[in-house]
Formats: C-alpha cells, structure tokens, sequence
C-alpha cells in the first residue's frame, strides 16, 4: 500500500461536482487539447488531497479542471488557465 | 510557587502556542500534489530570477551550492491542516539571488518545473525569510516533497513554498498563482487562516 | 444537485483486521446503481468538516445502505468510522454518486469484476446484483489480496463458488482470489502478482464489460493485462483509490 496514493481518479469528483451540477458531471466527456485524447471525468486523474484538486489527462497530465471547495463556495476552472468560477453553495441542513 | 519547578513551561502547552487556528500538529509530512511528481536531475537543474525589465539571472546547481548556506528550523503549516513543529532545512535564502537584481517591483511568481506557479510580494521574500532549500533534515530533499529543491517560505500557508521551483519572476502586479486563480488566498497567512479568497 | 442526508449507524461487521462493512438507515433513500458511492461528512464541535468517499457495498436495500470502510493507519476519518463512531450515532451522506463506474442489471454480454485488496467493495455490489438478476450471462470475479486474512466476504464468497483453476467461464458466476504475498496452505498457485495467466478466459473478451478496482498501482496493472488480453478499452471501467 502506498503512503501516499500518486492519484485518484474522477469518480471522486461526483461530490464535489455535485454540489453544483444538475447532472452527473462524471460521465461528462472531453478531448484533451494537448494530446487529443478522449476522457470522460472520470477518467482524470485526480491530485489532491481537499481543499484543492487538480484534475488531469490520463495520457499527458495537462490539467484539465480544478476544484476547490470551502464551506459556503465551490471555485470551478475548467482547463489549465485562470478565472475560475466560484459557485455560492446553498446553506447547509440544520 | 515561585519555587516549585523553575524553568518548566509544559510542552504542550507550549506547542499549541505555536499552532495557527485550525491546524493539527503532525509528526509525519503528507503530500499535497497537484500533479505528477516531476524528477529534474541536478544537472539539468537551474535557477533563473527575470526582472520585470526582462533582465534575467541563473544559476546552476553547483554555482547555487557554492553560495553561503543557512540551516533554518523552522515550523510549517499546510493549509490541509496539518503543522510540522520544528523543520530542519538546508538552503539559500533568497536575498542571495534578489540582492544584485535592479528591479520596482512589488511581487514576484514563483514557477516551477511542472507548471506550478505561486504569487508572494517581493517583501515576504526578502531579509531572511524565504529559502530555497535542497536538504531536509540531514538529507537531499527527495522529489515527493519537491526535490531537487523548492521554496521554503514558513510563515506563509506551504502552497506557497513552490516544489520544484525553477525560477522567479518579479512583477509589478499581483498575478495570482495556480491555486490563487482557483479560489485560494492571495497572501496565506496561517495565523489569519487566510485559506481562501475573503477569509 | 445534491443535498446532504442524515444516515444512523446501525450495524458494523468486522471483515478483516481494519476492514469494516457499515450499515446505515437513510430515512427517504433514493435507491442506487452497483458500484456508486456516496460521501461521508463528519462534523467536529468547533464546526471543523471533513469529507470522505466510500463504496456501497451492496444493491440498496430499502433504506438501508451498507458502506465499506478500510482503516488507514493514521487516518483522518476511516478509524473514526471503523471503530469509534457508535452505533446508534449519525454522520452526513451525499449520494448516491457517480454514473460512470456503475453496472445496471440487466446490461447485456459478460461480466468481468476485478478487485485488489478492499477494492472488493464497490464490485461486491455488482456481484450481489448479477446474482439477485436473471442473467445468465457468464460472470467472473477476481479478487487479489495479500494474504487470505485480508479476505472480506469470505463466507459469502464461498458460497457463491469458485472454479479454482484457470479455464473458461461458463454460464454461471465464477469467484476466483489470487494471494500476492501468502496463499492458503494447498494452493496450486505460488503468491505473487497477478499475471496475464491468472485472468479469467472469457467467450467474447471484446464483448465483456469489465471493473476494475483497487489501489492506484493495482488499477494500472490489471488495465494493462485487460486490454493485452483483447478486452476493448471503452469496456474497461476504473476505479482508483489511495
């Protein structure tokens, strides 16, 4: 058993994602701009642990999304760039 | 009671002094990865500061190792929450390398060799509190943890200790960073617990 | 959308040293596939969260889900729920979650489960519905573990049979452990990792829909022996864990 895993994979990110789709973001697909391989989200390879997670190409490790969450905020970028969007989570359940 | 135990402090009281809001202290050192863990062989290595003029300077990994050193002990904290009391690191503070560079700006980037980037001002690097650091605790720093060598910048969250880092960059803006343009804090400062964007 | 869910521990079985299986009540449990998960909030009293993900270990059952857990040695949440939280006690679950590592009754062709070590998990779930369903097309589990104490399911397995040897899989379900480290006394097969010769043949490889789960490395290895053996790569499902 490794210490520390290297990645996880997309499947983690149905939570995450969740909190702001209205659909299973996971089975979401994508071709990498870098290598052109095809992927769905859960396939990328997933860097973390929480708050910050770095989503990857399978095949080249050109990121492709990033999640970070806070309580009352979930920040989305999607690709390698800048501007993430910070979503307002609702409140949460007393 | 003036005479009961002189000295004493009690260690863990003492600790917990020492531990920012909502961190836990470790004695392991977890990972924290956004990416593969590049391996940069020391000579290919180098280390470049670019001026905002363009103007830049490298050094290699033997001109870097020949600069005088420094052995801080020092305690960290990882905005996942974890501290580590008490670090043991060999590096360079990075005046070494900002000293001779004519330069009005306010903030530097800090990049590395996987595409990671970290936005500090130039004033948090300065005067002795900034490292970069090749050896922790009596060893060469292994490439999980960012080795060949990364920043050590310890009274900022560690994202901001760049792993792998490959140069810097002086600005005249704050350019935010990797985890900066997703949602992180600007600036991280523990004791705050700057975690994210308006905290 | 989601939302978080009251859910009370109502029963934790011991499957191995630091392996649990979890039974939780979720009042108004919407239902789930074989092979999703949901993920679990734990909420300390100075308001600190931590959230994890596990596997539902089996197809729902009215209200009631079971989750696997694995201690890691250290952990932040996986002891806690492993041995501290009582029964009787409550925690968060968001779920079900996931629609990509799932198999749905009733998906035509063979079957092919692939687990390492408490990737069992999300797999036992898809076994139990291909058991409970009318398919009679062929079914293979393979399951590596390092030693036979690290076994989850055992009796359960058992009893669902196993072929022991290599060779084809016919029309019924076929549970196959490999052991990487130490075998049980009269194995036919050394310990060791698993091979290309340890794969269950099946009739139309490129037709089967195979899962995989396990620790990153595992995952690796077994993707690789899949599509050498003529698996198709879009019939190949993942998933990893630390």
């Amino acid at each position: 058993m490794n210490e520390h895993p290297l990645y996880l994979d997309g499947n983690a990110l149905a939570g995450p994602l969740g909190e702001v789709f209205a659909v299973d973001p996971t089975t979401a697909w994508r071709l990498c701009p870098s290598c052109r391989l095809p992927a769905t989200v859960a396939q990328l390879h997933v860097y973390g642990p929480e708050p910050g997670l770095t989503a990857r190409c399978p095949g080249c490790a050109a990121v492709a999304l990033r999640v970070v969450t806070q309580s009352e905020y979930l920040w989305l970028q999607l690709g390698g760039g800048a501007g993430a969007f910070r979503f307002t989570l609702p409140p949460a359940a007393p | 009671m003036g005479d009961l135990s002189p000295g004493f402090r009690g260690k863990a009281r003492d600790l917990m002094a020492r531990l920012p809001p909502g961190q836990y202290p470790t004695e392991s050192f977890p990972v924290l990865s956004a990416g593969p863990t590049p391996h940069i062989p020391t000579d290919r290595w180098s280390f470049t500061v670019t001026a905002e003029t363009g103007e830049s300077r490298t050094w290699t990994w033997e001109e870097m190792m020949a600069l005088p050193q420094e052995e801080p002990t020092v305690d960290i904290h990882c905005v996942t929450r974890w501290s580590k009391f008490d670090t043991r690191w060999r590096g360079v503070p990075l005046d070494a390398f900002l000293d001779g560079v004519g330069t009005a700006a306010d903030f530097v980037v800090a990049e590395s060799f996987d595409g990671y980037t970290t936005n500090l001002p130039l004033e948090d690097v300065t005067d002795g509190k900034a490292w970069l650091a090749h050896s922790f605790d009596g060893y060469a720093l292994s490439p999980d943890h960012g080795g060949p060598a990364r920043l050590v910048i310890p009274h900022l969250y560690f994202w901001k200790s760049a792993k792998w880092v490959k140069g810097l960059v002086l600005t005249r803006e704050n350019e935010p960073g990797f985890w900066e343009s997703a949602g992180y804090h600007d600036y991280g400062d523990p004791w705050r617990e700057q975690r994210h964007r308006g905290d | 959308m989601h939302g978080w869910r009251r859910a009370r521990l109502a029963e934790r079985t011991k499957q191995t040293a630091t392996g649990r299986t979890l039974r939780f009540e979720v009042p108004r449990w919407p239902g789930h596939l074989p092979g999703q998960h949901v993920d679990v909030r734990l909420t300390a009293d100075d308001g600190y969260r931590a959230v994890r993900s596990y596997s539902l270990a089996a197809p729902a059952d009215a209200d009631v889900i079971e989750l696997g857990v694995q201690a890691a040695f250290g952990g932040e949440v996986s002891p806690y729920l492993a041995d501290d939280l009582p029964v009787g006690a409550e925690v968060e679950v968001e779920g079900p979650l996931g629609g990509w590592f799932v198999w749905t009754p009733g998906d035509p062709g063979p079957l092919l489960l692939i687990a390492g070590g408490s990737g069992i998990v999300p797999l036992m779930a898809m076994l139990r519905a291909r058991l409970a369903s009318e398919s009679d097309d062929p079914c293979a589990l393979l399951y590596s573990v390092r030693d036979p104490d690290e076994v989850w399911y055992a009796a359960e397995l058992d009893a669902v049979g196993s072929a022991g040897s290599a060779g084809s899989v016919g029309g019924t379900v076929d549970v196959r452990r490999l052991y990487t480290r130490t075998a049980p006394d009269g194995s036919a097969r050394p310990p060791g990792r698993m091979t290309e010769r340890d794969l269950p043949v099946l009739p139309s490889p490129a037709q089967a829909r195979c899962y995989v789960c396990g620790p990153t490395g595992f995952v690796e290895h077994a993707g690789a022996l899949l599509l050498a053996a003529g698996h198709a790569p879009d019939r190949i499902r993942t998933e990893r864990f630390g």
